[in-house]
């Protein structure tokens, strides 16, 4: 397929750009196969260039004139990083022509004609990200405490589609049992080790168990889990839905761990349904997003619209449900294992947060690109499904699940200024570039996937350019001096934030970056004087050494 | 851990007993300052006593029970009048350039005989006769005549008064003049706004009543607006609703948001808001506006505040603020005794109206933290002292009260324990060239936000557990004792030079000036004495006496009640920041002149000595961040004031402040707080012992 078939008018003049916090443009209009990019042709007004995989829904509107005579009109462009762009067209063909072409190109869903595979950084490339957190890198402590060990059972993603080509997995565990524990769980997503804390206790995930009607068991399954639970305790497995999702599975043929078959654990539900089932989220998410933008809303509404479209509770349940399983880690050194029905969406939610409260180091800018590589790359969250809708549109299988995860983590930065790396403009720089992206990290939906199309080897990964110095700079919380410790957090309602850098962005001008910047000041400035006081009693020390040693 | 809870007892609201259980009476305390405390108590009787004891102690009858006439020293050893001359609404309106030509000061309330409830002092236009004032001021509920507010330099005014006695007809002539009179004192508009503060409907209702609206027919060039901010009941209920919501045992997402939704706590914010900003915009837009609502002592007084904070710069300093607490507050006769219920009185007048004025100065804080000099903890500690009554500026209704009770002679102001401990109310984001002009927030029902720090306060559990009211002004601290620190090391090095170099040349006492950019004063101040924390005058309550494990466990997210700590250490330093004139600024220091050019060429005898005049001054201090209790194991929650002790740099809580003195190295030798172990064995000694310096020569 060309682009120029899609492309139906490459350039339109005469239009009229408004958008939120500018001035009006008034341009040119030009169609490339993945941008639209707006100029006004005059020195200072900066250019809009938009990919058209960030357009989320197009709306035309017709100016009816008296008469029923049609003169030119406007298109809404809603976009995934939630900007809504009118443009005026007085042409009504161009107007439709304009709107034809953007709806041809920003439906294309074959990922090799993405920007990625066309976009050709310009800087050299310090380190690749693509290699950067390799798991022998990522799990070596694990590894060398000769109780884990690397499997490449999945080598040929033949066991798991979406598990990548390697997992930790315990050592006592053969690659047989393996794949035939991978015949009993969902997606072929056998338990694999996500985190193992300081205590020794560890994080485990899967796809559900394939319980089904007929009360299957598997051996192999149960080996795996009874080989990481010491004698005389007990594993704690948590089911991330609730019992009428389990029994409606069940009758699909999976569910959850019969009891009797996992003596050795106690299983608790913790329901997160909404994450686990993608529409729901991505309806509460609309919602939550069409009341952010609504100027005209009244007090009441805002509250009541807030509560219904669930989001915030979302964001507390999250953070609860993590803080219980943290609890069992890090307080009764309990082995914890976690599933929904995939695996691929709340589980990888609640290990990612997991982390957060126990890992200082995915406190760090590194640490956390270390955290999304592994849980939600190469864990096989399906970001290419996911994010085919924003909130102004509704696709199958499309959901804000990681939207969810980086909201859970601002809400940490509010409650813990001082102890992440990152300050929450790189949440948002996350959440732009898994919607729509020059770089390639977040394309397909799993390892597999992205190996076959040459993402790896054709395209920039996004951390490579994250991580130049001068790029990295911009995401460096002034405030930063790191906790060693586990840090938790409150889950009360009062607690909750609403995301207002990321949501309400578009509506009220947003004045963190300004705040931020004073903190530096304060900072530094206490910095730059504790430094000079030291450099001073070195200066002192020195003359009066001097003197006191002539003074003899 | 030693775990006490004060409650001061003015703070008390309600004092409510609860069906009795098998473990005991429980009691339900709520106080003024959101803070509710449960408590068990095993045997009935005493529950009943104690509810009896609470109840008639909470609520003194008359004025003159009221702790501010019992309180006899403030921590800081101020003398009685420190503060009570701080503002004067002459000086105020000075600023403003008024008197000029079309305002003059009348003297026509001089004993408060046309209005009562107004200042004696009040400013009307040149032009208005005494018969238009007194004509105009019969025809207003309780004789509040339209009188000068506020005048802008575009000359626009918000004038204020209360309803006209208009029924369905009247009119009068005086009062129709008055207004055009204030109309024509700006002369740049032809028009002006008369602002109703109130929804149509009341007004309607009022109309009944022989009170009601101004009539755009009768009087000339008005144009009239109705706003809709609630009545005082409505928002006593609201806050009701609002607290309840807050003590919900286990709240939900679901139960939390509803419950703040049905409150329409921030529905109230907002219209108090909106209608302020609509007046701020008329303002800047150069024409004039006359606000009432009813009696125009409650509405009238937040909304011509809240909109001069926005049009007016000087009114987010410190000192700005608590002028204009002092003029449309205090001077106009908001009901602080009545809507604080200070005294056993028809609760029926209790009203948050003053709280709103400070939630809605948090919503402007919050957007725009860089355009106000004080912070989070100046507007609870305003809420807090408006209802403790432990110093006179709060007490009485209006002016005339507050003369008729000699508050100014008989108690403490607030105002001047205040100024000595600026530092704790400073801002450190302030930057006065952010906004040097008007202050626009943003007033979509999104950016209206549920102050958590105020109606969550002793919740110690949801507050964020890094916060930066206390990160911020530590680094700020922090840089100004390094700064102290950086001055004497180059004094000292400087020293150091001429001594070697002197030596060779063997020319004594020559003193290079090597400074290090501080302009700091070199005059050391005199400690101001840290006095304890005067309990034992200050009539509060210890629950000491009820055992911890009668307390039950649904009490227990609420135990990590703190007391209302009147604290004790300011320092003169924070007094010169006050830069009106404050009467301790005379007299009261002693200057003792510690580091002249001789003190400078006098060096410790050896080494040693000198590396432990050094280390009286630590160089790095204990991060504020993890620190959930004092050294004491005084627990050190959201709100706790910590301090950092400039000898050791550890944390400590204000009691463990044990001394503020001097520290030889540190060249301004301003009192820096110390803890218990670093402080000097006799506090009053800063310098070092003689017996430890040599002569240089």
């Amino acid at each position: 397929m060309e682009f120029i078939e899609l492309i139906l008018i490459n350039k339109l003049d005469g239009v009229i750009l408004r958008y939120p916090h500018h001035d009006n443009v008034d341009g040119t209009v030009c169609i490339t196969g993945h941008h639209l990019i707006l100029s006004s042709r005059k020195e200072g007004v900066r250019e809009l260039w938009l990919l058209h995989r960030n357009i989320d829904s197009i709306e035309k509107k017709e100016n009816k004139l008296s008469g029923g005579v049609v003169q030119g009109g406007f298109l809404y462009l809603k976009c995934k990083d939630l900007r809504i762009f009118q443009l005026d067209i007085n042409n009504t063909t161009e107007l439709s022509l304009l709107a034809q072409t953007l709806e041809n190109l920003s439906s294309i869903q074959d990922p090799t004609l993405f920007y990625p595979f066309f976009y050709r950084h310009m800087h050299p490339i310090m380190e690749n990200g693509y290699t950067l957190y390799s798991i022998e890198g990522e799990f070596t402590k694990v590894i060398a405490t000769e109780e884990w060990r690397i499997s490449r059972v999945n080598q040929n993603y033949t066991v798991c589609q979406s598990y990548p080509k390697a997992v930790v997995v315990p050592k006592c565990i053969d690659d047989e049992t393996l794949a035939a524990a991978a015949t009993f769980r969902q997606g072929g997503r056998f338990p694999v080790l996500s985190y193992r804390h300081n205590n020794g206790a560890v994080l485990l995930r899967a796809g559900q168990p394939l319980y089904g009607p007929k009360h299957r068991r598997c051996r192999p399954d149960e080996q795996i889990l009874n080989s990481i639970v010491n004698v005389g305790m007990k594993g704690v497995i948590y089911d991330l839905r609730s019992s009428n999702m389990i029994s409606q599975q069940q009758n699909k043929g999976g569910g959850s761990e019969s009891p009797s078959n996992y003596s050795q654990w106690k299983i608790y539900n913790r329901p997160m349904d909404e994450v686990d089932n993608q529409q729901p989220l991505l309806e509460s998410f609309s919602k939550l997003i069409e009341t952010c933008i609504d100027r005209e809303i009244s007090c009441d509404k805002w509250l009541s619209r807030l509560e219904s479209c669930g989001w915030p509770e979302s964001v507390r349940n999250s953070l609860h449900t993590a803080c219980i399983i943290a609890q069992h880690i890090h307080q009764r050194s309990e082995p914890v294992l976690v599933h929904g029905t995939r695996g691929e969406d709340a589980t990888l939610l609640i290990c990612s947060l997991v982390q957060i409260i126990l890992n200082p180091d995915s406190r760090t800018i590194r640490g956390l690109q270390a955290l999304i590589d592994r849980e939600w790359l190469q864990g096989g969250h399906p970001f290419q499904s996911r994010v085919t809708s924003g909130p102004y549109s509704s696709r199958p299988r499309a959901a804000p699940t990681f939207t969810l995860f980086l909201d859970c983590v601002r809400q940490f930065l509010e409650q813990f200024p001082c102890s992440f790396e990152y300050r929450q403009c790189f949440l948002i720089t996350l959440f732009e570039h898994a919607y729509a992206s020059q770089f390639g990290s977040f394309l397909c939906d799993s390892d597999r996937e992205r190996s076959a199309l040459g993402v790896y080897d054709q395209t920039t990964s996004l951390w490579s350019w994250m991580n130049q110095p001068e790029e990295l700079a911009v995401y460096i919380n002034p405030l930063y001096d790191p906790t060693h410790d586990v840090i938790w957090p409150s889950v009360a309602p009062m607690s909750y934030v609403i995301w207002e850098e990321l949501y309400l962005r578009w509506l009220v001008k947003q004045r963190t970056e300004e705040k931020e910047e004073l903190y530096r000041v304060i900072r530094t400035r206490e910095q730059a004087l504790r430094a000079q006081a030291q450099q001073l009693r070195r200066e002192l020390n020195d003359l009066a050494q001097q003197y006191y040693a002539q003074d003899k | 851990m030693r775990k006490e809870t004060w409650i001061l007892l003015m703070h008390i609201s309600t004092v409510e007993r609860l069906p009795i259980t098998t473990t005991g009476s429980p009691l339900l305390v709520r106080t003024k300052t959101f803070q509710s405390v449960f408590f068990v108590i095993p045997r009935e009787r005493d529950c009943h006593e104690m509810h009896q004891t609470l109840l008639r102690l909470s609520q003194p009858v008359n004025l003159e029970e009221l702790y501010c006439f019992h309180y006899k020293s403030t921590p800081d050893d101020l003398p009685k009048s420190a503060g009570w001359n701080f503002f004067d609404i002459q000086t105020e309106f000075q600023r403003m350039n008024v008197p000029n030509e079309q305002w003059t000061l009348c003297n026509a309330n001089r004993d408060y005989e046309l209005c009562d409830t107004y200042p004696s002092e009040i400013y009307v236009p040149a032009r208005a006769s005494s018969a238009v004032l007194l004509g105009s001021a019969s025809f207003r509920s309780r004789g509040r005549l339209p009188v000068l507010a506020y005048l802008h330099h575009n000359k626009a005014a918000i004038a204020r008064c209360s309803q006209p006695l208009s029924g369905f007809s009247a009119r009068c002539m005086e009062d129709e003049q008055m207004l055009d009179l204030i109309r024509r004192a700006n002369p740049n508009c032809g028009y002006m706004y008369v602002v109703d503060t109130r929804p149509r409907i009341n007004a309607m209702v009022n109309r009944a009543a022989g009170k009601g609206y101004e009539n755009e027919a009768f009087y000339e060039n008005i144009k009239f607006q109705f706003m809709g901010i609630g009545n005082i009941h409505v928002m006593r209920k609201s806050l009701q609703k609002l607290v309840e919501t807050c003590e919900q045992n286990s709240p939900t997402m679901s139960s939390f948001l509803n419950g703040l939704e049905s409150s329409g706590w921030l529905k109230h914010i907002k219209s108090i808001l909106d209608t302020s900003w609509w007046i701020a915009s008329a303002i800047s837009g150069g024409v004039s506006v006359c606000v009432h609502c009813s009696d125009g002592w409650d509405r009238t007084a937040q909304v011509c505040s809240l909109a001069a904070l926005c049009i007016e710069p000087h009114y987010r300093t410190i000192n700005g603020y608590q002028a204009l607490i002092e003029k449309d507050w205090l001077s106009f006769g908001h009901k602080f005794t009545a809507r604080c219920g200070h005294v056993a009185c028809d609760s029926r007048e209790r009203s948050p109206v003053f709280t709103q004025l400070l939630d809605c100065t948090w919503q402007l804080l919050r957007q725009a933290p860089e355009a106000f000099q004080f912070n989070e903890r100046f507007l609870l500690t305003l809420h807090d002292h408006a209802h403790a009554c432990q110093y006179g500026t709060f007490i009485g209704n209006c002016q005339k009260d507050r003369r008729d009770l000699r508050l100014s002679e008989r108690t403490f102001s607030l105002w001047g324990y205040m100024a000595s401990h600026l530092n704790e109310y400073k801002n450190p984001l302030y930057n006065p060239k952010a906004y040097p002009d008007i202050l626009k927030p943003d007033l979509s029902a999104q950016s209206i936000r549920f102050w958590r720090g105020m109606y969550c306060r002793h919740e110690s559990g949801v507050h964020p557990r890094e916060s930066l009211a206390d990160l911020l002004p530590a680094a700020v601290h922090h840089a100004t004792a390094l700064t102290h620190h950086i001055d004497y090391l180059a004094k000292r090095i400087s020293t150091f030079k001429n001594l070697l170099s002197g030596r060779k040349e063997r020319k004594d006492d020559t003193v290079v000036n090597y400074q290090n950019g501080s302009s700091d004063t070199v005059d050391i101040e005199t400690k101001m004495e840290a006095a304890e924390i005067d309990n034992k005058q200050s009539a509060m309550m210890s629950c000491t006496p009820i055992r911890a494990h009668d307390v039950t466990s649904k009490s227990k997210h609420r135990q990590h009640a703190r007391t209302l700590h009147y604290e004790s250490g300011g320092n003169l330093s924070e007094l010169e920041c006050a830069n009106h004139d404050h009467p301790l600024k005379e007299g009261a220091p002693k200057i003792i002149p510690l580091i002249t050019e001789k003190a400078d060429a006098m060096i410790p005898a050896t080494l040693s000595l000198l590396e432990a005049e050094i280390s009286t001054v630590a160089l790095d201090w204990k991060t504020i961040k993890n620190v959930t209790e004092c050294g004491c194991s005084t627990p050190l929650d959201h709100f706790s004031r910590k301090h950092h002790c400039w000898g050791c740099g550890r944390v400590v809580c204000t009691r463990c402040v044990a001394a503020r003195a001097a520290l030889p190295a540190l060249h301004a030798a301003r009192a820096a707080p110390l803890c218990a172990a670093c402080a000097p064995s006799t506090p009053s000694t800063p310098v070092t012992p003689p017996d430890l310096l040599t002569s240089a020569t």
